[in-house]
Order: C-alpha cells, then sequence, then structure tokens
C-alpha cells in the first residue's frame, strides 16, 4: 500500500525566538524533512543606507552600531576604515592598537552568543546562560569606555573617542586570567562535548570549501569549510601584522565545525588582546581631522573581518560633508543567502540548528 | 583593502584592451565586454571568490561596482561598469559566482538594476508590492528629521 502523504508548508517566524531576530523562512515539508525553503528577509530592514545620505560622515557612525548590534565595534572599524581610505587618513598608532582591543572584545561577545544561542537552539539553555555571564563582564569593559553596553560609537574617523584607563586594563588583563579556565572550558564542558549536542551538529547540513568559496561564505562559516581566509592574516589591516596568532580551520563544513570554530576563535582574541596591552605605544589617538571634514570626490571600499564574515564598506564622495552613497557588505545577509540549500533533505528541527551555526543577526541581515 | 598589484593589473590590462585602469587601480569595463572579462579573472587569474557588488545612481548614468578576490590571498579588484540610467541592465553574475545571487536581488530591489540571466530576481528587503527604488536619488522620502 502507498502511504505517501502530501507535502505542506510551513510558515517559521518572523516572529520566533529560534530565528535570532525578525527572520521568516518557507517551508515546503514532506512530513518532518524539507523538501523546499525560501527565505524572505528585509522585517528589519530600516533603510540605512538611505538615511545616511542624508548625515555628515561623522553621523554615519552610530547607524553602523545598529548593523550587527552584537558587534558595535566591529561595525564601526569597518566604516571608518573606508573612509579613513577614501580621504588617505593616517591613524595614530596607540588608536589602532585601541580598536585591535576593543574589537577583539568585541568579537568575543558576538561570539559568546554565537555558542550559547546555538547551544539553547539545540534545548540546552544552560550553555546559553554561561555565556551571558561572561558577556556581561565584556560589555562592562567596553560601557567603562564608551558609555555604552552595545550601541559604542566609539570609533572616529581618524582614531578612536577616548584613551584607555589603568582601571579598563587592569579589568582587561583579569577577564584574559579568568576567561580561558572559567569561561571556556565551561562551555567545553557543557557544550562541545555534550554527546546529544555533537549527535545534532556532526555532518549536519556540510558545505564543501568550493561551494563555500562560490557562494561568497565568509567568516567562520567559510572556514569551518577548510578555506583559511581571514582577512586579519590575508590581507591584514591596522596593526594586525604586529600580532601572533593563528587562525583556525574547520574539516568537515558541517555545524558542528561551524560552532566550534567560535570557540577556537576566542581563545585566538585572547592572545591578540594580550599582545596589544603588552605593547601599546604612547601617543595621540586621534589624527587631525577638520570638524567640516570633506574627503575628495572618488570612492573607496575597504574591508574588515568582523566576527560573522566580511564586512565591506563602500563609500562615494561627491566632495561634500555627506557621503554621496555608502553600501555596507554584511557578512550575515551574504552567509543567510545559502542557507535554503542547506537545510533541503535535512529536519525540521535541524532547520533551526543550522541557521544558529550560521550565527546571523537582522539587525545586519536587513541593514 | 584594494591590494595594489601593479603586475596583475598589467596583465590584466595586456589581455583585455577594452578595459582601462585608472591611476588607483579602479577598473573601468564596458558593459558589453563585462562577462567575458569576469570569466577570464575567474578562470585564468584565480579570481574564486566575489566579495562584494554594489551600484550607484549618478543621477546621468548608474554604476555598477564588484570586488572580486582570490581566497587566501590579499589580491581584491575593484571593476566599475557604467550603465544606462533609463535602461540600467546588467549581465547576472550569478553563472560565475554565486554568492552574486542575492547581492545582485538587493541592487535590483533598492536601485532597480536588472540583472538579465539571474535565476530569481526578485524584491528582497522590501515588500513585492513597493513602489520604486529608494537608494535611486530622485526617489522621494521624508528624512524625519530637523534641517
Amino acid at each position: 500500500m502507498d502511504l505517501r502523504q502530501e507535502v505542506y508548508t510551513l510558515n517559521l517566524g518572523p516572529q520566533h525566538p529560534s530565528t535570532h531576530g525578525v527572520f521568516r523562512v518557507l517551508l515546503t515539508l514532506d512530513g518532518e524533512t524539507v523538501v523546499d525553503a525560501t527565505s524572505v528577509p528585509g522585517y528589519l530592514h530600516r533603510g540605512i543606507e538611505k538615511i545616511v545620505e542624508d548625515r555628515t560622515y561623522a553621523q554615519v557612525i552610530p547607524y553602523t552600531d545598529r548593523l550587527d548590534y552584537l558587534a558595535g565595534m566591529l561595525m564601526n572599524w569597518g566604516y571608518v576604515l573606508a573612509v579613513e581610505k577614501l580621504a588617505g587618513i593616517e591613524v595614530p598608532e596607540r588608536a589602532e592598537y585601541i580598536r585591535v582591543i576593543v574589537g577583539e572584545l568585541s568579537r568575543i561577545a558576538s561570539h559568546q552568543i554565537a555558542v550559547g544561542s546555538m547551544a539553547s537552539d539545540l534545548g540546552g539553555l544552560t550553555g546559553f546562560i554561561y555565556n551571558f555571564r561572561d558577556r556581561e563582564y565584556i560589555l562592562d569593559l567596553l560601557e567603562m569606555l564608551s558609555g555604552s553596553r552595545m550601541t559604542f560609537s566609539f570609533m572616529r574617523i581618524g582614531g578612536v573617542a577616548s584613551d584607555i584607563t589603568d582601571e579598563f586594563i587592569g579589568k582587561t588583563r583579569e577577564f584574559i586570567d579568568y576567561f580561558p579556565k572559567n569561561g571556556i572550558e565551561e562551555y567545553n564542558n557543557f557544550i562541545t562535548g555534550n554527546e546529544i549536542f555533537q549527535a545534532r551538529s556532526k555532518n549536519i547540513a556540510v558545505v564543501s570549501r568550493e561551494k563555500a568559496l562560490d557562494m561568497s561564505l565568509s567568516g567562520p562559516v567559510l572556514r569551518a569549510s577548510g578555506v583559511a581566509h581571514d582577512l586579519r592574516k590575508v590581507r591584514p589591516y591596522s596593526v594586525y601584522p604586529h600580532f601572533d596568532f593563528d587562525v583556525p580551520v574547520g574539516e568537515n563544513g558541517d555545524s558542528f565545525d561551524r560552532y566550534y570554530l567560535h570557540i577556537l576563535e576566542m581563545e585566538q582574541s585572547l592572545r591578540i588582546i594580550e599582545q596589544a596591552l603588552d605593547n601599546l605605544p604612547d601617543g595621540p589617538i586621534m589624527a587631525k581631522v577638520s570638524r567640516n571634514f570633506k574627503p575628495p570626490v572618488g570612492e573607496a571600499y575597504a574591508e574588515v573581518e568582523s566576527s560573522k564574515g566580511i564586512l565591506g564598506v563602500y563609500v562615494v564622495s561627491d566632495g561634500t560633508t555627506k557621503p554621496y552613497r555608502v553600501h555596507f557588505r554584511r557578512p550575515s545577509f551574504i552567509n543567510l543567502g545559502h542557507f535554503d540549500e542547506m537545510i533541503k533533505g535535512w529536519k525540521i528541527a535541524d532547520v533551526i540548528a543550522v541557521l544558529a551555526s550560521l550565527d546571523i543577526v537582522l539587525g545586519e541581515v536587513d541593514c | 583593502m584594494v591590494n595594489q598589484n601593479k603586475d596583475l593589473l598589467a596583465k590584466i590590462a595586456a589581455r583585455h584592451p577594452q578595459v582601462e585602469i585608472a591611476e588607483n587601480g579602479q577598473i573601468h569595463v564596458p558593459v558589453n565586454h563585462l562577462v567575458d572579462f569576469m570569466r577570464d579573472l575567474r578562470d585564468n587569474f584565480g579570481f574564486n571568490y566575489l566579495t562584494n557588488l554594489t551600484a550607484t545612481d549618478y543621477k546621468d548614468y548608474m554604476t555598477v561596482v564588484y570586488n572580486p578576490c582570490i581566497a587566501e590571498q590579499a589580491e581584491m579588484l575593484h571593476i566599475i561598469v557604467k550603465i544606462d540610467r533609463d535602461n540600467p541592465q546588467v549581465p547576472s553574475m550569478v553563472p560565475i559566482w554565486g554568492g552574486a545571487n542575492w547581492q545582485e536581488r538587493e541592487v535590483y530591489d533598492l536601485l532597480g538594476v536588472v540583472f538579465t540571466g539571474h535565476p530569481d530576481l526578485r524584491r528582497i528587503l522590501l515588500d513585492s508590492d513597493w513602489e520604486g527604488h529608494p537608494l535611486r536619488k530622485d526617489y522621494e522620502w521624508e528624512t524625519y528629521r530637523e534641517k
């Protein structure tokens, strides 16, 4: 007897905790198996690229905080780097070191969300709580500098807004001592080594090296497929050549590798922060930039390695105080572009796990 | 940052007399030569990764910008294609780099550039019944902010 049943459509999101914000995907299911999927992003589209055409160059910075609001410092950095490239501004070395320190702290905070939410999406809410406990430490540090927990607006065209204090340096060193033993090791015990977690993530939604490159994936999602493409190494910006660190890569390109790279990258970020604190040079924290700043006519594109992947910023100047055009190449948006293909053939429960392993943030996807 | 590899640019210029390379390394390609040029970059120069694709409205014309690069290396190019604003058409890069898919949909959505040969050219951020393309310079909008 033929027991085949009809396929049906299930709407997931846009309001659902496991879609990490307002993201919607239309699933065509045969039983519990995904036959087809159509992602529908855009629910958080605020038109930032349009809004900033009516702002001065400096006024754009707070909008970048609201792209990937889990790693605001890295978003600031991508934008100021592009403008500095367009205008040919040399940033003082101390400012570059401070950018590296706050940028890597932001990366750890963002990765903690990635690790924690992956655990909770697979049913282990405990892992989530421990990541949030440690993330609070970083948010306190960054609040000490910028007055804000997440929307820092800390970087400036030509430098950073304020110098770091002895208190900040002391507390950051405390964190570097505290985190590997009390944070990362706990995550590994709670999450990485958990048998159910591994069964739900290993060999799931494998992305080959060729496919990852073809689909312009970036960040841990690309490196999990064995591509050692980290801009801090392959096309170094700022003062990254001064530091000794490794770029972890995965072997299988599955959900587990995508998850585990976040853990390994947190360790590398700690190494970078420690070296930056040890070798912090004296000097100014801002280049001379006119209050009435007007870059020369032209266009520039610059990229940084953000926590989610490659953040690229394209800026066009018409010689006035406002940018003529700004475009953000958001890693979450482009990584999500491969999601429909990744989940085909997997169970509906895997959809949630795969989405968590992509580590998207909708502020960035929808811009 | 765009890596200023002079040898590479000279090699590209020698193979493609149609393109114009500016002093700052930005490459201007005529739209009718775009597909051949991009295919050559991928197949013979190793540009296996399209990192960025976007467009700008200059009121009289539009430009589409591409930034291909080589994975695990520093090389990145900045390619500019000038297109007609009243009939903004450019061949889709999806057959060459799959990563162009959503980026071209975004450019179509916000600027109205039509990517011919795209497998699924629909709006992606705005509603399907949205009128106009907001990033065009003549799009009327209110800023909700004191001037």
